[in-house]
Order: C-alpha cells, then sequence, then structure tokens
C-alpha cells in the first residue's frame, strides 16, 4: 500500500514553495528521518525529512517546480513488510496533515481577499508618480530591502540591527544579502535584548548615527517600549530641540497565521498615542519602498510598522531611481461615491476585497489607505467623508482607544455635519487572540464584516 | 575594598598631584557644591518646582573622571545630573535657569531639573527612568566606534540602576562589540530609602560585571585624586579598543534622594561622620594646605569667585522669563 507524501507547511504563513531538489531518487530506500528533498518557502530553504518508511515509488513533483501548494501530494512512498504497520502508520498520518490543512486554508482566505481585490480593479496609481513611469512587480519583502539598502548606499551614518538581521539573512528574509553588500560593520546581529539594543540604537542616533532598529516583530518591541517612548520620542522636547534621534524602528506587527495571543497583536494604536513619535503602516510594495526610504531620511523616531502576510505579496512598483512617498499623506486606493471605507496595512486589502462586493450590490466604496497613522492624514479622510458622507473604519487592532476611534473622534470634531450615518469600526475582536484556526478566523477582521458595516451605514440590507 | 579616605589622611599614600590641578580640583567641586546648595534654596524658596535630586557630597566623582576626559568624550546620567553639567563645562546660568523653568534654560524651559543637554559640551543628559540611560550610553559609545573616533563614553548610573535588567543587557553587547565606554557605578549606598545591603545580592557592584568578562575597580569615590587615578586607568583601557571598564566609586549624597526625602533610613549620625571625615572638598583642601602648596588667602578667593558665579546663575534664573506659551508646540519633532 503506498502513502502518498505531502508538500509540507514549513512556515505559519507558507501557502506554497518551491520544490528545490530531491535528495531521493524513485527506486531509492527510505528510512524515518532521512531528508528526502529541500523545500523553499517564503522565508528560507528547508530540509524536508521523512516520516515514514519504505521505497519512493514515484515523484510526482519534479525538483525546480514552483508554487507548489501546501498539502499537494509530491510522491509515493511503497511501504514494506505487512500490510497492517503501514496501513496504521498512514492512518497516523493523515491526522497530521489534516490539521495542518486548515492552516494554509486560513491565510489562503486572508490572502486571496487581499488579492481579489487587485485583479478586477486596479488600483489607482499615485498621483505623485510622474506620467509615462515603468512599473516592475517587487514583493513587499523585496520593496523593504531595497529602500533600506537604496539609504545604505546613500548615506553611510545608516545601519541596520536587530536579531538575526545578518549572517540568518532575517528572520523573514528581509534583510537577505544586506550583511555580503554592506559587511558586518552596517548589519549587526544583536543578542535577544530588546530593551537593551533599542537603547543602544537611541544612544547611537543621539550620537549622529542613523540606525534602522528591526524587532523580529513588534511584539517583542514591549520589551523596548520605555526606551522608544521616554528617550527616543521625548529627548527633542526636553532637550528644547537640541537632541533629536532620528531612528527607525521596523518589524512584522499585527497577526501572522496560527501564532498565538502574544505573537500576533497589532500596535499601531500603542505607537500613535505619542507626540514625538510618527508611525507609518503601508500597505502596498511601492509604499513599503518609498516609506522605508522617507523614514530613514526622517529625523525623528518613526514606527514602521510591516506585516508578515504582506511580506509574500507582489505589487507594481515605479521604476524610479530614488522613490520617496511623503510621511503623513494618505492614498485614495479606489475611488467611490457612496460609503469611505479607511485602514491602513493588511486592512486595506481586506478593504479593496469589501469594496469589490460592495460594486457588485451596487454601492461603490471609496477606499483610503492611511500609510501613516501619525501624524495622520485628516484631510483626505475629510475630503472623502464630505463626498460620501458615511465612513468605515477599518483595522486589525484592539477596538478601545484604536485607530478606528481615533478616526471616529476626527470626524466627530471636523466633519459631523457631513455625516448621514454614525461611524462605523470594524477591528479586530476584543480578545486576545486565538490559537485554534476558526477562533482566530472569527477574532480577525472579516471582508463580510467590513461589507456589512457599509451597508448599514448605507442603510442597505 | 575600598573604604572612603579621611580628610586627615589625604595625603597618604599615592602621588601627590601638583596644586594647579589640586586647586582646579577644588575650584570645580566647590561649584558644584554651592551651586546645589543655591538650587536647594531656590527649592524652598518655591521658585524650583518638581524633582530636585542634588549632588552635594558626591562631587569627587564627576570631577575626577571629567578631569580624564579629553574634547568631544561623551558624558550621560541619571536625573542627578546637575553636577555633571557644570562639570562638563556647562554654563551655570543655563543650568539654573532650566531649574527654575525659564526661557534661559538649557532646554529653555522644557526638560527640568532631570532633563538637560548639551551637544555642544557632549553632555547627552539628564534621563529620569532609572537605568535607562546604560543602553544610551552604551550607543553613544557604538557611535564613537561605528565613526572610528578616538573618543570615550562616560556613562553615570547609581546603586540602584545596577538592580536593572538593562544594565546587563548593555554589559553583554558592550563587551561582545569592545565598545569605548567606561560604566560609572556611583554607590551612594542608598537607593532612594533602600540601602545596598537592602537590595543587592551582590553588593560589590564593581563584580557585577565579571560575567561578562568586564573588568570592574572599586574606587574609593570621595577622593578626588583616586577617582582620577582609576579614570585615568579606564581611559586608557578604553582608548586602546579594549572594551568596556565598570568603575564603582563609593560615595555618599549628604541630602536627601530629592528634594521631598526625609531620609529616615539613615541616621543622622552617619551622615555628619561621612561629612565629618570624608567630605571631598575638605580633602582637597587638606591637601593643598597641608602641604603647604597654597594659603588660606587663595583658596578664599576661589571660595569668593565661586559664590559670585553661583549668585549670577540664581539671579540669572530669576530674571529669565518663562517659555513663551508658544513653546508649548515646538520641538515635538524635527521639520522633516
Amino acid at each position: 500500500m503506498s502513502i502518498e507524501i505531502l508538500m509540507p507547511a514549513l512556515s505559519p504563513t507558507m501557502t506554497e514553495g518551491k520544490l528545490a531538489k530531491w535528495h531521493k531518487k524513485e527506486g531509492d530506500e527510505v528510512k524515518a528521518g532521512d531528508i528526502i528533498a529541500e523545500i523553499e518557502t517564503d522565508k528560507a530553504t528547508m530540509e524536508f525529512e521523512a516520516v515514514d518508511e519504505g521505497v519512493l515509488e514515484k515523484i510526482l513533483v519534479a525538483e525546480g517546480s514552483e508554487g507548489v501548494a501546501v498539502n499537494t501530494p509530491i510522491a509515493s512512498l511503497r511501504g514494506e513488510g505487512e500490510e497492517a504497520a503501514p496501513a496504521k502508520k498512514e492512518e497516523k498520518k493523515a491526522e497530521a496533515p489534516k490539521a495542518e490543512k486548515k492552516q494554509p486554508e486560513e491565510t489562503k482566505a486572508v490572502e486571496s481577499a487581499v488579492t481579489a481585490a487587485k485583479t478586477p480593479a486596479p488600483e489607482l496609481k499615485d498621483p505623485a508618480i510622474p506620467e509615462g513611469t515603468q512599473f516592475v512587480s517587487m514583493t513587499v519583502r523585496e520593496a523593504i530591502r531595497e529602500g533600506m539598502s537604496e539609504e545604505m548606499r546613500r548615506d553611510p551614518k545608516v545601519f541596520l540591527m536587530g536579531e538575526e538581521v545578518a549572517q540568518y539573512q532575517g528572520a523573514y528574509k528581509i534583510s537577505q544579502g544586506m550583511l555580503d553588500e554592506f559587511g558586518p560593520d552596517r548589519v549587526i546581529d544583536t543578542p535577544i535584548t530588546e530593551q537593551g539594543f533599542a537603547g543602544l540604537g537611541v544612544g547611537a542616533a543621539f550620537g549622529g548615527l542613523r540606525p534602522i532598529v528591526e524587532f523580529m516583530t513588534f511584539n517583542f518591541s514591549m520589551q523596548a517600549i520605555d526606551q522608544i517612548v521616554n528617550s527616543a520620542a521625548k529627548t527633542l522636547y526636553m532637550s528644547g530641540g537640541q537632541m533629536g534621534s532620528p531612528i527607525v524602528f521596523r518589524g512584522p506587527n499585527g497577526a501572522a497565521a496560527r501564532v498565538g495571543a502574544q505573537h500576533s497583536q497589532c500596535y499601531a494604536a500603542w505607537y500613535s498615542h505619542i507626540p514625538g513619535l510618527k508611525v507609518v503602516a503601508p500597505y502596498s510594495a511601492a509604499d513599503f519602498k518609498g516609506l522605508i526610504k522617507a523614514a530613514i531620511r526622517d529625523p525623528n523616531p518613526v514606527i514602521f510598522l510591516e506585516n508578515e502576510i504582506l511580506y509574500g505579496r507582489s505589487f507594481e512598483v515605479p521604476k524610479l531611481d530614488d522613490y520617496v512617498v511623503p510621511i503623513g499623506k494618505a492614498r485614495v486606493a479606489r475611488e467611490g461615491k457612496d460609503v469611505t471605507l479607511v485602514g491602513y496595512s493588511i486592512a486595506v486589502g481586506h478593504a479593496l476585497a469589501a469594496a469589490e462586493k460592495l460594486a457588485e450590490e451596487g454601492i461603490e466604496a471609496e477606499v483610503i489607505d492611511l500609510r501613516t497613522i501619525r501624524p495622520m492624514d485628516h484631510e483626505t479622510i475629510i475630503r472623502s467623508v464630505q463626498k460620501t458622507n458615511r465612513i468605515v473604519t477599518v483595522e486589525e487592532g484592539f477596538p478601545q482607544s484604536g485607530i478606528g476611534a481615533e478616526i471616529a473622534a476626527v470626524i466627530m470634531e471636523k466633519a459631523f455635519d457631513h455625516l448621514d450615518a454614525p461611524v462605523v469600526r470594524v477591528h479586530g475582536k476584543d480578545v486576545p487572540m486565538p490559537y485554534a484556526a476558526n477562533l482566530e478566523k472569527l477574532a480577525l477582521v472579516t471582508v463580510p464584516e467590513i461589507v456589512a458595516a457599509a451597508k448599514a451605514v448605507c442603510y442597505r440590507k | 575594598m575600598a573604604k572612603p579616605g579621611k580628610a586627615a589622611d589625604a595625603a597618604k599614600g599615592g602621588k601627590l598631584p601638583p596644586a594647579k590641578e589640586l586647586l582646579q580640583y577644588y575650584r570645580d567641586m566647590l561649584l558644584i557644591r554651592r551651586f546645589e546648595e543655591k538650587a536647594g534654596q531656590l527649592y524652598g524658596m518655591g521658585l524650583i518646582g518638581g524633582f530636585c535630586h542634588l549632588y552635594i557630597g558626591q562631587e569627587a566623582v564627576v570631577v575626577g573622571l571629567q578631569a580624564c576626559a579629553k574634547l568631544g568624550d561623551a558624558v550621560i546620567t541619571s536625573y542627578r545630573d546637575h553636577g555633571h553639567m557644570l562639570a562638563t563645562g556647562m554654563d551655570p546660568k543655563g543650568v539654573m535657569a532650566e531649574l527654575t523653568g525659564r526661557a534661559g534654560g538649557y532646554s529653555r524651559g522644557k526638560g527640568g531639573s532631570m532633563h538637560m543637554f548639551s551637544r555642544e559640551k557632549h553632555f547627552y543628559g539628564g534621563h529620569g527612568i532609572v537605568g535607562a540611560q546604560v543602553p544610551l550610553g552604551t550607543g553613544l559609545a557604538f557611535a564613537q566606534r561605528y565613526n572610528k573616533i578616538d573618543n570615550v563614553t562616560f556613562c553615570y548610573f547609581g546603586d540602584g540602576s545596577a538592580n536593572q535588567g538593562q544594565v546587563y543587557e548593555s554589559f553583554n553587547m558592550a563587551e561582545l562589540w569592545k565598545l569605548p565606554v567606561i560604566y560609572v557605578i556611583e554607590n551612594n549606598q542608598y537607593a532612594m530609602g533602600t540601602s545596598v545591603a537592602r537590595s543587592s545580592a551582590q553588593p560589590a557592584l564593581h563584580k557585577r560585571g565579571e560575567s561578562f568578562g568586564i573588568q570592574g575597580r572599586q574606587v574609593d569615590g570621595m577622593s578626588v585624586v583616586a577617582v582620577k587615578e582609576a579614570g585615568e586607568e579606564a581611559v586608557a583601557h578604553c582608548r586602546a579598543g579594549k572594551g568596556p571598564v565598570i568603575l564603582e566609586m563609593m560615595t555618599y549624597r549628604y541630602r536627601g534622594h530629592s528634594m521631598s526625602d526625609p531620609a529616615k533610613y539613615r541616621s543622622k549620625d552617619e551622615v555628619t561622620k561621612m561629612r565629618a571625615e570624608h567630605d571631598p572638598i575638605d580633602q582637597v583642601r587638606a591637601l593643598l594646605l597641608g602641604n603647604k602648596m597654597v594659603d588660606e588667602d587663595a583658596l578664599k578667593a576661589i571660595d569668593k569667585q565661586v559664590k559670585d558665579i553661583v549668585q549670577q546663575a540664581a539671579d540669572f534664573a530669576q530674571e529669565s522669563p518663562e517659555p513663551d506659551p508658544s513653546e508649548l508646540w515646538t520641538d515635538v519633532y524635527v521639520e522633516a
């Protein structure tokens, strides 16, 4: 009886990967624990070990194949000896992928929402990009890397430090290749010591350097938040303008997929509370590139919030020598006249997907990508509300004192008379992020929730 | 164990520095002493508000170490920072006016006692969170190494800070990357009201770097001569690219933790004895007079000069206007 070997999921966000190399050929004997193949994920090249014993009967996916979906059968294994044993094994094996299977589905749901919006209605081009500019397709990961590398080439005072940024090539491959280009003096592996290296970075900024401090995730930045808030954000003021700290704190923020409560939080609202900080949370690769460059050049401390699920998404990025997107400017990602959907980071993808669905029902939603959380571009939001008279905020973070709450207050203060319906917030649920696939799905913002909220403010059923 | 030396013993042991050098110490320590006394007085008059942490008793530490510094060396410390500012050459008028929250202050009245800075003098604050200046100072040293300049950072903190985790995160990176930083632990025996014995499993704080391979030395922080000697050794180590050093300065603050601290956690006798026997200014005075290097009149002239400087600072701090209300909104961001 043969056993199917399935394409494994080797990271929380992996939905597909490249079958880089087969270490066994058809007819080879395989023992449990043997390395049978190399799989390239979105983060790294991983060795794939056999779980079962037998003879490799057939290779179903040739080496070099890209975009192999998780759980695709990639080979079959013929068990040896009596039938009972392999059958039992198979049963056991069937359980594991079942659990695994759900995970990529969850991620896919999120990602398909992100991509769905792109295909039918291409996003509006940024008016700041000159006419006739060529575009190149690039992942968010590449965009951040290119942005940082360009700035490091431009200014020798810029350096990157963080956990696993150098020799490991980045926990999420953001800094891949940068150690080779810039050397160990400028791409620096730190110990696991967030408060220490965040403070060290601020001190280096006081001393005239331009640090980029990577947090492996912003969840870990809570270890360092005193240095960010008390040292980086306030010193300029406390020194009467003498001692600024030009520093970028960056890394993935918010939920990835199934990583649980301590690794899934959105910190946009936390940092946006602080005068002295700028907070940036882009969605598209073009904005990631243009805004990381702006963040590095900015003379103030900038919190640069990325998103792990977006890292592998591709977008059109203008092919310009020095593409810088100004901090503090929102972007109308889709025009519409009936309702405004405003969000940031991955929520923009959800909003665009929702707009697509709403269009099918005759509601034209305008989608605003905030891009910068602080200073917030009130003007763009209000201009849109003056047109649509209805607004729904979308964010992955918790509701209380959140970005949606802030926008609601701004609308109350500055555009109340333009509203035809109360502001509605769509947000992550007010609970720690659960691990179970179904519960996590419930906790996160979904496209149907945005659609429902938009209809509600339009008084449509 | 480096016990605090007695004034009477000051001349014994070690090389006697030249008169000129001792006079400079005398003058610099006295300036801090008189400045702090005046600050205490202004606080009592309600002209200085909030927290005000006086450096009285600890003057030898910063004066002795600053004597080892060269142009461009960085200094960073905690909130007990007035002495450090004066020792780096910042203008007493600007410091006092900051204490009174006036426009003429170093931070234009927006920082206060705990938060003053001077790029010109390479003084990087003035930090109010216990221990936070330690990673910051380590970062200043990182920048010095990155820029390949021959400067070092003096990173001061107290015995209370020594129990903060971020101090050890900093030790680790500083030794790992051989950063030119001198960690100066000003052990004044009390973290607010908690004595070292009650707070520290390893009370010999200079040993706190041992597991990182950082050499530490305990120094009589009441003797400016001893401080200077230890400082020279530490600075040489750092400038040679050998990485960080820890100096534990055994010192004592005569006043409370802040102006509002009644200091009930120690006896009056303890304070009186320390003042009478180990005062850093008296020690230098004894050296100068005992060795007939100067006469009383020379010291009196310095006393008078210092008194005038402090009075001028106090006058300036009261005459300088409050910051313009528009200042509320400036310096939140640097214009990009």
